[in-house]
């Protein structure tokens, strides 16, 4: 495919140079060649600032194909504003179809949430990540933080996890919660609900994690065990909801609070919004 | 009932248009000119080239205009276009000893071979506002005395590395290209330096201020200042030979800086250096002072101050990178959020139950 | 039986100034060598040389491993190095701050070595901490408290808790007194004294103060000037000073 300059009104295919997509695949093959481990790559200047997703922007850019069907979502959301801005820009620039169904999508770039609907041998999820380096907070140099996943000295993050348990009587991580995966490396599996990490163990799917910023990327083939990382006795546990979905009725997926009116009355509805649409279809269809 | 809200196409959709609305404000006024902005605003067209790594006035005037005057979003619009541009090759290094020079001061010598060249500066204007600039039709007059060009000034640093004062430049390198390649840490002083002559001018003025204040002190002087043209040199592949290309304004500033020897190198001075797009000079200096805190390690001083903390200072100098992930707090966190109110919710309920717990083994006793 | 640790021309250098020179040992297992001199003399250069911290510049330092047998120090890969500082060794340094992590409970940091090497049974980790805690003499309800919360001396007791916790073999100890009161020094002494002889530790152990090394060293040697001017069982070097140097270290200790 030639490059095609602004100038002449036209761009490359999905907006990057076939130099740049080769690079950033190169990254991509390396970093699933080495489960969880973060790989270094020449990350460009987006038309999206750094934070709004450009990592996962780069990543769904040098893969995705005129064949593929693209979902975008934001806090399980379709039709958030930065999901609606990301989908419209590969709409743009790829010519790609995109859809809201879950399971007709073959590349779904995401941020913040795993869908709830299982994902199958063949899709790809690619994770917008912010901090990359899950042991940042506990280390803020680079330097060190990379000396000690070679070395797999992780006793700084356990050490974390106590302190919390010591302080708070539990884990008191909510998201961003750090797994092990391959039994080698800790990931930052990006700033998912821990409710979603589950889903990352095993998963049929191939999951590629971007962070523009940063300039990282890491991946988790498919089938790959992920565990999150606890105690014997303080188990990893996933949040739990008293109430079920307002609007489906469901009791096993993430719900979002709403703030309905001034006095504080609460609703509570599925954040996953395809997955919300197609229960309450299915209620429908079966009345 | 609650509906979820949708729309999100349309709300975008409108917040575009009244984007374009506010950036044009009044109908009843003049529309602004790319050439105005680069006439009249040329500094701020300086300072966007030089963070937006782009030499090109209009570009950079049309990224103003774009941005409504918000320089880091314009620098910002530039390095997104940058990216798309093709690249053919790298050029020359830039010989700055054959600027034609505007401007050129030294402060380390009263008077220096070619002449201390004041040109155009606001150093010596009083800060008065000039109420005349704001009526139209300014007719400024002619400046009294003819322009003081020069060119081929020798390097006052030459002078000084002649007699064994000052240490030489550094050696060579290939360059290597930070918008390909992602910075590794310890870093080169040539990515360093591209790092900083990229980096955000509020940023490099506050480190190099830190370090005239006692954070990381070199003792610096003002060896050299010029700004003025200089040629642009590339050789094709095709000719095998130097053409010059272009020729563009670059401000640059050698500091000559605490001297360092040991037991076999006498004491010499040593260097900082800083490059800018256009008439930077603040930007030239505060670079030149931060280049050398960086220097700390490799000239055996303490680095104990945030200017001399390379991780610290090169992973927080762009301000593209910065503004996007400050800003992105605006973005939505609710699922986040959610799952640290369901955290903190169970730990006041623990907390509320031991309580009433406590309370009620003690009206037991 | 072979030494544990084995010096061999330890030589290091900053710049043209001569840290130490030449400098040779051997330590066996139940032993606690001393090594004293002024500021200046070039202890702590030789201690960090022979803890892994530092290149010398020449000689060797061979330590005699659970992990891998003898073991020349410095041309271990770094994940080795690393590895036996925070298994087999204990490294207790003037300044409690360096040793421990000031913004973690005290129990998270005497458990941290039990995690870096897979301990994840959050009571068993604790019982262990409490365990510890009782060892050096700190009250049990202070486990869940931060360094920054205590004095001086609780935290010199954390930092020895914190390195004993994984049975090491050697220790190093820079000027474990330093800095104390001269009551609070008294109580740490004993403390390393039975210590030491409980656990059958083997330590390097640096100071300035002749009444400290007489307390916990078997054997004795004094530095000057990055050189050894003399070496040998403690009682004997303080008590029959050959060294001029030495006699007059001997002679300046105030009579109490």
């Amino acid at each position: 495919m030639a490059d095609a300059s602004p100038q002449d009104g036209g761009y490359n295919y999905a907006y990057l140079d076939e130099q740049t997509k080769r690079m950033i695949r190169r990254a991509i093959l390396k970093a699933v060649a080495v489960p969880g481990y973060q790989v270094p790559f020449g990350g460009r200047e987006m038309p999206l600032p750094y934070g709004w997703g450009t990592g996962g922007i780069q990543v769904t850019a040098a893969i995705i194909g005129r064949d593929d069907t693209l979902k975008v979502i934001d806090q399980g959301a379709d039709d958030t504003t930065n999901a609606v801005s990301i989908r419209r820009f590969f709409a743009k620039v790829a010519g790609v179809a995109t859809t809201t169904r879950t399971e007709e999508a073959t590349v779904i770039q995401t941020r913040h949430r795993v869908p709830e609907t299982p994902l199958r041998d063949g899709q790809i999820l690619v994770f917008q990540v912010p901090i990359p380096e899950p042991l940042r907070m506990l280390e803020p140099r680079e330097t060190e933080t990379r000396t000690l996943h070679a070395l797999a000295e992780y006793g700084v993050m356990q050490v974390s996890l106590y302190e919390s348990i010591a302080r708070h009587g539990r884990i008191s991580k909510a998201y961003n919660y750090p797994v092990l995966v391959n039994g080698r490396y800790i990931m930052s599996p990006s700033p998912i609900p821990k409710f979603d990490n589950p889903k990352l163990d095993r998963s049929p799917a191939l999951q590629l994690y971007g962070a523009g910023r940063e300039k990282r990327i890491y991946a988790v083939p498919p089938y790959t065990p992920v565990k999150s990382l606890d105690f014997e006795d303080h188990p990893f546990e996933i949040e739990q909801w008293s109430e079920c979905c307002a609007l489906c009725g469901s009791s096993d997926s993430f719900l979002d609070e709403m703030i309905v009116d001034d006095s504080g009355q609460r609703l509570f509805v599925c954040s996953d919004t395809d997955y919300c649409e197609r229960r309450q279809a299915a209620a429908e269809a079966a009345e | 009932m609650y509906v979820a809200v949708k729309g999100g196409e349309t709300a975008i959709a409108h917040s575009l248009d009244f984007v374009a609305d506010k950036r044009r404000g009044d109908r009843g006024i003049d529309e602004l000119s790319l050439a105005q902005i680069d006439q009249q605003l040329g500094l701020a067209v300086d300072r966007v080239m030089t963070e937006g790594s782009c030499y090109d006035r209009s570009l950079a005037a049309l990224a103003i205009k774009q941005a409504r005057g918000d320089l880091i979003e314009a620098i910002f619009l530039l390095r997104a276009y940058r990216t798309t541009l093709p690249r053919f090759g790298d050029s020359q290094p830039l010989d700055t000893t054959a600027m034609l020079a505007e401007r050129r001061i030294s402060s380390t010598f009263k008077d220096v071979p070619g002449g201390q060249v004041l040109g155009p500066t606001y150093d010596y204007t009083h800060r008065l506002l000039d109420f005349s600039l704001a009526a139209a039709g300014e007719r400024p007059t002619a400046p009294t005395a003819p322009a003081d060009t020069a060119r081929g000034l020798p390097r006052v640093g030459d002078i000084l590395e002649r007699e064994g004062m000052l240490e030489p430049p550094p050696e060579a390198a290939s360059p290597e290209d930070l918008t390909r390649k992602p910075l590794t840490l310890p870093a080169s002083r040539p990515v360093r330096l591209q790092n900083l002559a990229r980096g955000d001018e509020g940023f490099l003025l506050a480190l190099g201020y830190s370090t005239q204040r006692g954070y990381g002190n070199n003792h610096p002087f003002v060896g050299e200042i010029r700004y003025g043209r200089v040629p642009v040199s590339f050789v094709p592949e095709e000719l095998g030979f130097e053409i010059t290309i272009a020729e563009i304004e670059v401000t640059e500033c050698d500091m000559v800086n605490q001297f360092a020897g040991s037991h076999d190198v006498p004491p010499q001075f040593t260097r900082g250096y800083g490059l800018a797009f256009g008439h930077s000079e603040r930007k030239a200096m505060a670079m030149a002072l931060v280049d050398r805190a960086l220097r700390a390690e490799e000239l055996s001083e303490a680095a104990t101050s945030p200017a001399q903390d390379e991780e610290f200072v090169l992973a927080h100098s762009d301000n593209v990178e910065a503004s996007g992930f400050v800003q992105h707090l605006k973005l939505p966190h609710y699922v986040d959020f959610q799952s640290e109110l369901v955290v903190v919710r169970a730990l006041c309920e623990e907390v509320e139950a031991r309580r009433r717990q406590a309370a009620l083994d003690q009206a037991a006793e | 039986m072979s030494p544990l640790l084995s010096a061999r021309g330890i030589t290091r250098y900053f710049g043209d100034r001569i840290a130490c020179r030449d400098v040779d040992f051997d330590l066996w297992p139940g032993e606690v060598l001393g090594v004293v001199g002024e500021s200046g003399s070039g202890k702590t250069t030789l201690l960090n040389c022979l803890a892994g911290r530092l290149a010398p510049d020449a000689g060797a330092v061979t330590y005699d491993s659970m992990a891998y047998g003898p073991v020349e120090v410095h041309a271990l890969s770094e994940a080795r190095r690393r590895l036996l500082s925070r298994t087999e060794w204990g490294f207790v340094s003037q300044d409690p701050r360096e040793g421990l992590r000031m913004g973690v409970s005290a129990g998270a940091n005497i458990g941290e070595r039990l995690m870096a090497v897979g301990a994840r049974h959050y009571g068993d980790i604790r019982h262990t901490a409490l365990d510890w805690l009782e060892r050096v003499e700190i009250a049990r309800d202070r486990l869940d408290d931060r360094p920054s919360a205590y004095s001086g001396g609780m935290r010199q007791r954390l930092q020895i808790a914190r390195n004993l916790v994984s049975s090491p073999r050697l220790v190093f100890m820079d000027e474990p007194t330093g800095g104390l009161d001269v009551s609070v020094q008294a109580r740490i002494l004993d403390l390393l004294r039975g210590l030491v002889n409980t656990l059958h530790l083997s330590a390097v152990l640096v100071t300035h103060d002749l009444g400290v090394a007489r307390l916990l060293t078997h054997r004795l040697m004094v530095m000057q000037g990055g050189a050894v001017v003399e070496h040998g069982l403690t009682d004997q070097v303080l008590d029959d000073p050959r060294h001029a140097y030495t006699q007059m270290l001997v002679a300046s200790i105030l009579p109490v």
